[in-house]
């Protein structure tokens, strides 16, 4: 008689178990089971501030984390890394400490704390998943939502660009930094995994798509993101020690529109996305210029 | 015992670091660590202590100061820090999820005035602020009383019958900043006192749960009636732990309220931190002179002591309450404790008296007149701001 695990056995050690509340198409879905999978078997704690990945949980007694999770205050979520990794390291206790944040808690009322942890090049792998608004709280405009998108508090589309968090994190000479793409899977994997080899603070940033708050449907979720990094909105690229740069992957001539149109927060948005692909060219200026200066060898 | 002269600072961070250096066989301490006037000087005594399994990390803010608190005691640390005044302020929220997570962190607040205008001296409406926290809050009169009373909030917020952090205060500059002799507990009588540190919810690898997520509200009453049950269990392992105290060290604590000749006392006075000792010196004077008075000193907070507090008054015909604090609106804190408690006697005269606040002096002569005001009422009326001379 052969035996079938029950679900129990195969998935309750999972970091993200069956059976959550998350949206269909949520991003932050795939890049918990991708985390999962590049961990190779090793289980880490979890610190997730006030966001939709902690609404993930569920309601007590259940929780669809299967490894140990505190839930911090809002703008807590790395010094509270920071207490649980000190504490660890003076047991001798390998476990990695994973922030699990969204955008608001890492560009807005998280930034403060997140900074002083990284200036400390404490030990914590920091992931924000960036789905760039207030998702949880009902789709308000953050410091990652991008120009022009239209939130509950940017009815007529934001006015200012997205805020460069990678640049900011770069600044603190952090060991490692770098983007991540839920279209691109062994990238997002071997990101993470250089992450879990590397000690100190590192940085991931995912562009987390969210159809409830993007307006895109959710079976399109991973191809936005694919034309996101195509057109050259979300580069892919990795900084190490602050200061060198490796860029995985260059824009192919997707034109963006491909992204803005299948999403009805970009309505706003001028039917030649001109504000977006001068955005796209100012950055990629800015990332040539430091990589051409600053090359990561073997790059 | 080591006899020292010593600032109530430094005796606080030595306190502090003593009972972090007592876990060193279990999971360790840890401190979030931020400055702030007159505090500060805590926080740099405990950045230059050589823990053997410790850690003191400099932060950007007193949130942070207490969100890497929460999450050393998540991890099974002993933790501590301290603030002062727009500090604690900074701090509240994470100070109510120290509580909510039932985690057993010591606080230590150097009482200042909240700003702004700015004003450093002392006033307790900084720490009564954090009133309707899940937080144990201790008054020390003395530097030895400050010493004392660190090691048995450890003792107490660390019981598993009550696991909530635990404020202790003093008087900032009048007491943290003057230097007093102080016996200092040698650390094996430290180590004898405080038993291992042991968070049961801790984070752990082999049995993950979540801590801190969402609950429903019958979850959460369950969780408010039993915070609310571990604070009533807190007079029984406070006595416990003065009758350790007093078996290790050799002398005992001042306990939640520790009433002073109001047997036969027809007026009461009832103060807190230093404003005791001005107290019990004019309140000997009067009883010299044969006056039938007596006084409280109220040194616990939170769990407020109502049945101590009905016991000590039970002789009492006007009790007369010194605030150095005040809620807008209302009055002082603690007066609006005591009349709360004394519902059940209409006969009893309680007076609130506002003195003190912004740091003024409070000399025996104000606490003379303020003595002569209550004795002189037929009747208590609304809260007395009681100047005192610049």
């Amino acid at each position: 008689m052969s035996t079938v695990a029950s679900p129990e056995e195969l998935y309750c050690h999972n970091v993200l178990r069956p059976g959550n509340t998350n949206c269909a198409g949520c991003g932050m879905s795939i890049g918990l089971r991708w985390l999962d999978e590049a961990l190779d078997g090793e289980k880490p704690t979890m610190v997730i501030p006030a966001c939709c990945g902690i609404v993930t949980a569920g309601a007590f007694p259940t929780t669809a984390y299967g490894v140990p999770t505190a839930a911090s205050t809002f703008a807590s979520a790395a010094a509270v890394a920071s207490g649980v990794s000190a504490v660890y390291a003076l047991n001798g206790e390998p476990d990695v400490v994973v922030c699990w944040t969204g955008d608001g808690g890492t560009y807005d009322i998280g930034v403060a704390t997140l900074s002083a942890a990284a200036e400390r090049n404490d030990d914590i792998l920091y992931i924000c998943y960036d789905n760039e608004i207030y998702g949880n709280t009902g789709g308000q405009r953050s410091s990652a939502t991008p120009e022009l998108a239209v939130t509950s508090t940017t009815t007529k589309g934001k006015s200012e660009r997205k805020k460069d968090m990678m640049a900011i994190m770069a600044g603190h000479r952090i060991p490692y930094a770098a983007t991540l793409s839920v279209a691109h899977r062994e990238d997002f994997l071997r990101k993470i995994r250089t992450a879990r080899k590397t000690s100190g603070f590192r940085f991931l940033l995912t562009l987390s798509p969210c159809p409830t708050g993007w307006k895109s449907d959710p079976e399109e979720s991973v191809d936005l993101i694919r034309h996101a990094v195509r057109s050259g909105l979300f580069p892919l690229y990795e900084i190490f020690d602050g200061i060198r740069y490796r860029l995985n992957e260059r824009p192919d001539g997707t034109p963006v529109e491909e992204y803005v149109t299948r999403q009805r927060r970009y309505t706003k948005v001028p039917t030649d996305a001109a504000p977006l692909k001068s955005y796209i060219e100012d950055q990629w200026r800015y990332l040539d210029a430091m990589a051409k200066a600053f090359p990561m060898e073997g790059a | 015992m080591a006899r020292a002269m010593e600032t109530g600072n430094h005796a606080a961070g030595y306190a502090l670091a003593v009972a972090g250096e007592a876990n060193r066989d279990a999971r360790g301490c840890a401190c979030g660590a931020y400055p702030i006037t007159p505090q500060s000087e805590i926080i740099e005594f405990l950045r230059g202590f050589d823990f053997t399994k410790g850690r003191v990390i400099p932060v950007e803010s007193e949130h942070s100061a207490m969100a890497v608190c929460i999450g050393a005691s998540l991890a099974g640390a002993r933790a501590f820090t301290a603030s002062s005044a727009n500090g604690l302020a900074y701090m509240v929220e994470n100070i109510f999820a120290a509580g909510f997570y039932r985690l057993p962190i010591v606080l230590i607040a150097v009482n200042r005035t909240l700003g702004p205008p700015w004003n450093i001296w002392v006033d307790q409406g900084d720490s009564l602020m954090l009133r309707d926290a899940a937080l144990l809050q201790f008054y020390a009169e003395s530097h030895q009383d400050l010493v004392d009373t660190i090691l048995v909030a450890f003792r107490v917020g660390e019981d598993q019958r009550v696991l909530l952090p635990a404020l202790v205060a003093l008087d900032g500059f009048v007491t943290s900043h003057t230097q007093m002799v102080v016996d200092l507990p040698e650390r094996e009588l430290v180590d004898r006192y405080l038993p291992h540190c042991n968070i049961p919810h801790r984070l752990r690898g082999e049995h993950p749960a979540t801590i801190g997520g969402l609950t429903w509200p019958r979850e959460t009453e369950h969780h408010r009636v039993e915070i609310q049950e571990a604070m009533e269990r807190v007079p029984q392992v406070l006595a416990e732990a003065l009758d350790e105290f007093e078996h290790v060290f050799g002398r005992r604590p001042h306990g939640a309220l520790s009433a002073e000749h109001t047997d036969d006392a027809d007026t009461v006075l009832m103060a807190c931190n230093t404003m005791v000792r001005t107290l019990r010196n004019v309140v000997t004077a009067r009883r010299d002179k044969g006056e039938r008075i007596g006084m409280i000193n109220s040194k616990m907070f939170r769990p407020f002591p109502r049945q101590e507090l009905l016991a000590a008054v039970s002789n009492a015909k006007r009790i007369g309450v010194l605030d150095r604090n005040h809620s807008p609106g209302s009055g002082g804190i603690f007066w609006q404790e005591v009349a709360a408690t004394l519902q059940s006697r209409p006969d009893v005269i309680v007076q609130d008296y506002l003195v003190g606040l912004g740091g003024g002096d409070v000399t025996p002569e104000v606490i003379d007149e303020i003595i002569d005001d209550l004795n002189a009422r037929e009747k208590a009326g609304e809260p007395v701001w009681k100047e005192v001379a610049a």
